[in-house]
C-alpha cells in the first residue's frame, strides 16, 4: 500500500500554466505537487514547438517554447515543487466540504494524494499517442501493437515493424535494431523528419542488411486472438501486399485527450472547463481551471492569460489552505518576506 | 466568396462558401462540416484536418510546404492528393475547389 502523500495543492500539468502557478502559490506558502503525463515539464511548449519562437510573452521579445520553460523552472525552483512524471491523474474524488475541500486524487502510476485544493493546469487535455485508424488494431494492443516501450528485452527474437518518420520512429528502430530478430522500418516517403544522423545510422544498417526499409502504409492487420502475423500495406505503387511480422508500433505523434478529467463532476463546455473570473474556480469548491482547458466570456488561449489566471487562483488558494490567516498583498519587489522566500533577502 | 465543396467518404456532399483568405479548415469548422477536426486550431501541429483534393484540382493548388508535407507523416491513408485543409487558402482562383474528407482523422 502506497503511502498518501499529503498537500496543500495539486496542480494537473506541467506546462508553462502550471509552472507558473508553483511560483504564485509558493509566494503564499502553499507546496504543490505536479502531475504530468509527459516525461519532461513544458507541456506543449516543449511537446509541440521547443524550437519555434514565441513573440508574446511580455519582457522577452523572443523566447523558445524549450526557453520559456527553462526559464520558469529556475524561476520557481525556490518552491521545491515536486514533480510526478509519466503519470495521469485517474481519479477524483471529494472527502472534504465546500468551506473545507479536501480531494483523494490518484494516478494511473497508483500514487494517492489528499490536497486540499487542486488545480487544472492541463491545457488541450493529456498527450497520448496517435492510433492509426486501421480496423481492428485495438484487438492488438498491449500485446502485438505497442505505442511506446516499456521493456526493451520483451522484442527479443520478434519481428518488429516501425512505422513513422520522426525521431520516435528512428530512435526505436536504432534501439531495438541489436534486439529483435529483425527490425523493419516503414515510412510512406523516402524522407524524414527525424535527426538527419539517426537517419543515417538507419541507412547504413539497410546497407549491410542488418534492418529493412519498406516504402509504404498500412491498411489492415493479419493475425487473431491479438496475436498479429502480418500487416497488409500498401506500397508507393499503390500495390498491396503482406509484410510478415509479431509487433507493430506506430508513431504518428500525439494527440491531446481531455481523459479522466470529465469523470471528476465538473462542469465542462465543449470540452473546455467553465470558471469565474475572479477565482478561476470551477463549479466544485476547491477546483481551479487555469490556461488553455479553461473557458469563461472573452477567453483567449494565451500562456499570458494562463499566468494571470494562476495568480488569481493562488489567492483562494490561500483562504482554503490557511482559512485564519490574513493574506497580504505584497510586491516581490520591496517585501522582505516575499524575498527570504525567494531565497534572495 | 469563394465556394468549396466538401465530399465525405460516404459520397454526399454539401458546398459552402468562405471568405478569400480564410482557410479551407476554418471554413470546415465554421460551417460544421464533419470530418474535418483540426485539434491544433490550424497550426500545422496535428494532421487532422487531412482531406483528398478532387484529381483536377491537385495541380492547380500551390504545392505543399515542407512543414506540411512533415506533418501529413501524421495521417492515415495518404495519398498523393492528400493535404492538410489548414494550410490551403480561399483564392479567387480556386472557387469551385472540391475536396473529400476521409473516414476518420486518427
Amino acid at each position: 500500500m502506497t503511502d498518501i502523500i499529503k498537500t496543500d495543492a495539486v496542480i494537473v500539468g506541467a506546462g508553462p500554466v502550471g509552472l507558473f502557478a508553483v511560483f504564485e502559490l509558493g509566494l503564499l506558502d502553499i507546496r504543490a505537487h505536479v502531475i504530468d503525463i509527459l516525461p519532461r515539464a513544458g507541456g506543449q511548449c516543449t511537446e509541440l514547438y521547443p524550437e519555434k519562437p514565441i513573440y508574446d510573452i511580455p519582457g522577452f521579445p523572443l523566447v523558445t517554447g524549450q526557453g520559456l520553460v527553462d526559464n520558469l523552472l529556475e524561476q520557481i525552483e525556490p518552491f521545491h515543487p515536486t514533480f510526478h512524471f509519466n503519470c495521469m491523474v485517474e481519479s477524483l474524488e471529494q472527502l472534504g466540504t465546500p468551506e473545507a475541500p479536501l480531494f483523494r486524487v490518484q494516478t494511473d502510476a497508483g500514487d494517492v494524494f489528499e490536497a486540499k485544493t487542486v488545480i487544472i493546469a492541463a491545457g488541450g487535455g493529456s498527450f497520448q499517442p496517435k492510433k492509426p485508424p486501421i480496423t481492428g488494431i485495438d484487438s492488438y494492443e498491449g500485446t502485438s501493437v505497442f505505442y511506446a516501450v516499456r521493456k526493451m528485452e520483451s522484442f527479443k527474437g520478434k519481428r518488429v515493424l516501425i512505422i513513422g518518420g520522426g525521431d520516435s520512429a528512428l530512435d526505436w528502430t536504432l534501439n531495438l535494431q541489436p534486439i529483435a530478430e529483425r527490425v523493419t522500418l516503414m515510412h510512406r516517403r523516402d524522407a524524414f523528419r527525424a535527426a538527419p544522423h539517426s537517419v543515417n545510422a538507419m541507412r547504413e544498417l539497410v546497407a549491410a542488411n542488418k534492418m529493412d526499409f519498406v516504402l509504404g502504409q498500412a491498411t489492415s492487420l493479419e493475425g487473431e486472438n491479438g496475436v498479429l502475423k502480418a500487416a497488409v500495406v500498401r506500397g508507393e505503387d499503390g500495390k498491396t501486399f503482406e509484410l510478415p511480422c509479431d509487433v507493430m508500433m506506430p508513431f504518428f505523434g500525439l494527440t491531446m485527450k481531455l481523459g479522466p478529467i470529465a469523470q471528476w463532476g465538473l462542469n465542462l463546455h465543449e470540452q473546455l472547463i467553465p470558471v469565474d473570473t475572479e477565482k478561476f474556480e470551477t463549479n466544485v469548491p476547491g477546483i481551479f481551471a487555469i490556461g488553455d482547458i479553461n473557458t469563461y466570456p472573452g477567453k483567449l488561449k494565451l500562456i499570458l492569460s494562463g499566468f494571470h489566471e494562476g495568480a488569481l487562483a493562488a489567492q483562494k488558494v490561500h483562504r482554503y489552505v490557511y482559512p485564519d490567516k490574513k493574506l497580504l498583498f505584497q510586491y516581490t519587489t520591496s517585501s522582505t518576506s516575499l524575498q527570504k522566500k525567494l531565497g534572495v533577502a | 466568396m469563394v465556394t468549396i465543396t466538401f465530399v465525405d467518404s460516404t459520397g454526399q456532399s454539401r458546398s459552402v462558401a468562405g471568405e478569400e483568405g480564410s482557410t479551407v479548415m476554418e471554413v470546415a469548422i465554421k460551417n460544421g462540416v464533419p470530418g474535418i477536426d483540426a485539434e491544433c486550431g490550424g497550426a500545422c501541429a496535428c494532421a487532422t484536418c487531412h482531406v483528398y483534393v478532387a484529381d483536377e484540382w491537385v495541380e492547380r493548388l500551390p504545392k505543399a510546404e515542407p512543414m506540411e508535407e512533415d506533418m501529413l507523416d501524421f495521417a492515415h491513408d495518404v495519398r498523393p492528393s492528400s493535404r492538410l485543409s489548414c494550410q490551403i487558402r480561399l483564392r479567387a482562383d480556386i472557387d469551385g475547389l472540391v475536396v473529400t474528407t476521409p473516414a476518420k482523422q486518427g
